[in-house]
C-alpha cells in the first residue's frame, strides 16, 4: 500500500454542531475530490486537551495539512468547498 | 472614570510583589477578576504581567500560567533570568507555566463558523495542571490580527473574561495602547475591575516612565501617576505620593552640628523629622553647612544618607577635610553613606526611584540632598515640586530629617522656585554674601523655622579649618529680644 497523499487532521473540542458539520464537510469533500488519497484523523481537544499547545491550535474547528507540506490550517466549519480546496490546494474533480 | 473611596467591604486584594505598586493600590490586584494592564510598545507591560506572576508564585505561593501571544518561551525565560528569576526552577516546582500561542495569519484560511474553543482547552489545561490562581495574558489583542471575524472575536473575549472570573482566577490582560480608545481593540469594555496604564515618554529629552490607575472597581487609588523604573530588580514604582499629612510631629531635637548655629535654634537645633533647605549662591558654604550637619549626626550615632548631585563622593570628602571635616571615617564606621549622581543622566523618576531605593535599603535618619538645584534642573518645575512634595512626605512619614542645599541664581525664576519650594518645608536658611569693602563676608539668616522661636538675627559664616563657625553680628540675641520674632 502507497503512504496517502494527503494527511490531514481535523481538531475539534467535543461534540458541537460546528465540529459535526465540519467532519461532515471534510468527509464529502475529500470523498468527492481525493478518493483513495487521503487520511483523516479527528482530535477531540476535550480527550487530549495537551494537544491543542503542542500543535498550535487555537480556533475550532481546525483543519490542518500535514501532508504534502506546507503545513495549512484551514479554521471554521469547512461549509465553503470552494475554500476548503484552495486552502488545500486540491484541484476540483469533474 | 468613576473613583469611590474606601474599599468595599469583601474586596480582597492579591499582592503582586511589585515594589510599590501594592502601596498605592492599598494592598495589589482585585483578586479573583481580570486587570487590565494597557501600554505602548516598550512600555513594560510584558514584565509588569511576568512578575506578577514570578512574585504570585514566589511570594505568595500562589502557582501562575503565563499565556504569551507575542514572545516565545524560550524568549521570556531569558528575559526573566536578566532580572534575577529562574522561571525553569519554576516550572519544575509546578509554580509556572508558559504557553507561547503562536498564530501566523498569513497561512490560515477562514471558512465557515469557527470559535476560539482551543484558546479556551489551552488555558483551562495549563490552569488545572498547576493549579494556577493566577493568569496573565499578553496581549490578547494578536488575535484581532489573526482572526477576521470580529463578532467572533469579541464574543469570545466577552467569555474569556467571564472563564477567568468563575475560575476565581487574579489575572492580567495586557493591551496595547490606542489612539482613540484606550486600547486599540476596545478590551476595556470586558474588564470592568481595573485598568492600569503604563506610559514612556520622552521629556526634555529623557525617557521617563509613568504608571497610573485608571480605574479600580471598589477600591480608594491615587489618582496620580505614578513614576516606575525598570532595572535589574524589575518593576518598582514610587509609590511617595499616598502618604499625605500623617506624619507624627516629633519633639525631639537634632542638632545642626554647628554650635552658632544651634544657638539660634533656641539652642538646641532642628526639630527631628523636618525637613530643613539651605540656600545660597554658589560659594556661600552650603555644602560645608550640610556637611557639618551629616558628619555631627554620624556622631551621634545616627546613619546618615549624603545625596549629591555636583561632586563625586572622594571629591566632597576632599574638599571638606579642607575645612577639618572627616567624613572618611563616618563612611568607614558605615553611619555614612555617599552617593553621587548626575542629575541629568536620567530622568527624574530614575532618580526618585534610586533615592527611595537607598533609604529603604540604608535606613537613613538623616538625609542630605547637596543640592536639591541639581533635581530641579530636572523636567518642568510644576513636575519636579511635585515629585520633591512626595519625597519630602515620604521622608517626614519615616521620621527622616532630611536638609536639602539650594543653589540660589540671581535671576528671578530661580528665586520664584525657591518660594514654591517654601512652602514644603519647614526651615529655611538662607545664605548670602555681602561685599563690604575689599572684603566679602558670607551671611546667614533663617528665614522661617515652624513652631521654634529661632533667632532672626542675620550672622556671619566662617570657613575655617575647624569646620563652620558663625560669628553674630553683635552676639546671638535671644529671640525675647527686640530682634527677635517668633516662628510660624
Amino acid at each position: 500500500m502507497i503512504e496517502p497523499e494527503f494527511e490531514l487532521k481535523l481538531y475539534i473540542a467535543g461534540s458541537t454542531p460546528k465540529s459535526i458539520a465540519a467532519i461532515a464537510n471534510l468527509r464529502r469533500i475529500c470523498e468527492e475530490n481525493l478518493k483513495g488519497r487521503y487520511t483523516i484523523e479527528v482530535i477531540d481537544l476535550m480527550k487530549n486537551p495537551h494537544l491543542a499547545k503542542r500543535d498550535q491550535i487555537v480556533a475550532i474547528p481546525t483543519l490542518v495539512r500535514r501532508l504534502p507540506e506546507p503545513l495549512k490550517k484551514i479554521i471554521g466549519d469547512l461549509s465553503n468547498e470552494e475554500k476548503v480546496l484552495i486552502g488545500l490546494e486540491i484541484e476540483r474533480k469533474g | 472614570m468613576s473613583e469611590k473611596k474606601g474599599t468595599a467591604s469583601g474586596l480582597t486584594k492579591a499582592g503582586t510583589g511589585i515594589d510599590g505598586f501594592d502601596e498605592i493600590t492599598g494592598g495589589g490586584l482585585p483578586q479573583g477578576r481580570p486587570t487590565l494592564v494597557i501600554g505602548g510598545p516598550g512600555s513594560g507591560k510584558t514584565l509588569f504581567a511576568m512578575e506578577f506572576l514570578v512574585k504570585g508564585a514566589i511570594e505568595y505561593g500562589e502557582p501562575g500560567v503565563f499565556i504569551s501571544f507575542e514572545e516565545s518561551e524560550a524568549d521570556l525565560i531569558k528575559n526573566v533570568a536578566s532580572l534575577g528569576f529562574d522561571l525553569r526552577k519554576l516550572v519544575e516546582k509546578k509554580l509556572f507555566m508558559i504557553d507561547h500561542i503562536q498564530i501566523e495569519a498569513s497561512e490560515v484560511i477562514e471558512t465557515g463558523e469557527y470559535d476560539l474553543e482551543a484558546l479556551f482547552v489551552r488555558l483551562g489545561y495549563a490552569i488545572d495542571s498547576i493549579g494556577a490562581k493566577r493568569v496573565a495574558i499578553d496581549t490578547i489583542e494578536s488575535v484581532f490580527s489573526s482572526f477576521r471575524n470580529d463578532l467572533v472575536l469579541r464574543s469570545e473575549l466577552r467569555r474569556l473574561f467571564r472563564f477567568l472570573k468563575e475560575r476565581g482566577i487574579t489575572a492580567v490582560i495586557t493591551g496595547e495602547k490606542g489612539e482613540a480608545a484606550l486600547t486599540r481593540n476596545g478590551l476595556e469594555e470586558y474588564v470592568s475591575d481595573a485598568v492600569i496604564l503604563l506610559d514612556n515618554r520622552v521629556i526634555n529629552n529623557l525617557s521617563t516612565r509613568r504608571l497610573r490607575v485608571l480605574k479600580y472597581r471598589g477600591s480608594a487609588h491615587g489618582s496620580n501617576e505614578y513614576p516606575f523604573l525598570i532595572d535589574d530588580t524589575g518593576f518598582s514604582v514610587l509609590p511617595i505620593t499616598s502618604i499625605g499629612l500623617t506624619a507624627e510631629a516629633s519633639d525631639e531635637r537634632i542638632s545642626t552640628g554647628i554650635e552658632g548655629l544651634d544657638a539660634m535654634f533656641e539652642g538646641v537645633g532642628f526639630y527631628k523629622g523636618t525637613t530643613i533647605m539651605v540656600s545660597g549662591s554658589a560659594g556661600t558654604g552650603k555644602s560645608s553647612i550640610a556637611a557639618e550637619f551629616a558628619l555631627r549626626a554620624c556622631r551621634d550615632g545616627k546613619k546618615v544618607l549624603y545625596y549629591a548631585f555636583e561632586e563625586s563622593p572622594s571629591q566632597i570628602k576632599r574638599n571638606m577635610r579642607s575645612i577639618g571635616l572627616d567624613l572618611q571615617t563616618c563612611v568607614d564606621d558605615g553611619k555614612l553613606m555617599i552617593y553621587a549622581d548626575r542629575p541629568s543622566i536620567y530622568g527624574l523618576e530614575t532618580h526618585l526611584v534610586t533615592f527611595h531605593k537607598l533609604i529603604t535599603g540604608f535606613n537613613p535618619e538623616v538625609v542630605v540632598i547637596d543640592p536639591i538645584s541639581g533635581l530641579t534642573a530636572i523636567g518642568d518645575d510644576l513636575e519636579v515640586k511635585t515629585m520633591l512634595v512626595r519625597l519630602i512626605d515620604y521622608l517626614k512619614m519615616r521620621g527622616t530629617t532630611s536638609m536639602f542645599t539650594s543653589l540660589m541664581n540671581s535671576d528671578e525664576k530661580r528665586k520664584e522656585d525657591d518660594t514654591l519650594m517654601s512652602s514644603i518645608i519647614d526651615t529655611w536658611i538662607q545664605l548670602s554674601i555681602v561685599d563690604a569693602g575689599a572684603e566679602r563676608t558670607k551671611k546667614l539668616r533663617i528665614i522661617k523655622s515652624r513652631g521654634m522661636n529661632h533667632s532672626a538675627c542675620q550672622t556671619e559664616v566662617l570657613l575655617t579649618s575647624n569646620g563652620v563657625k558663625l560669628v553674630a553680628s553683635d552676639d546671638i540675641i535671644p529671640p525675647s529680644d527686640k530682634y527677635g520674632r517668633g516662628g510660624a
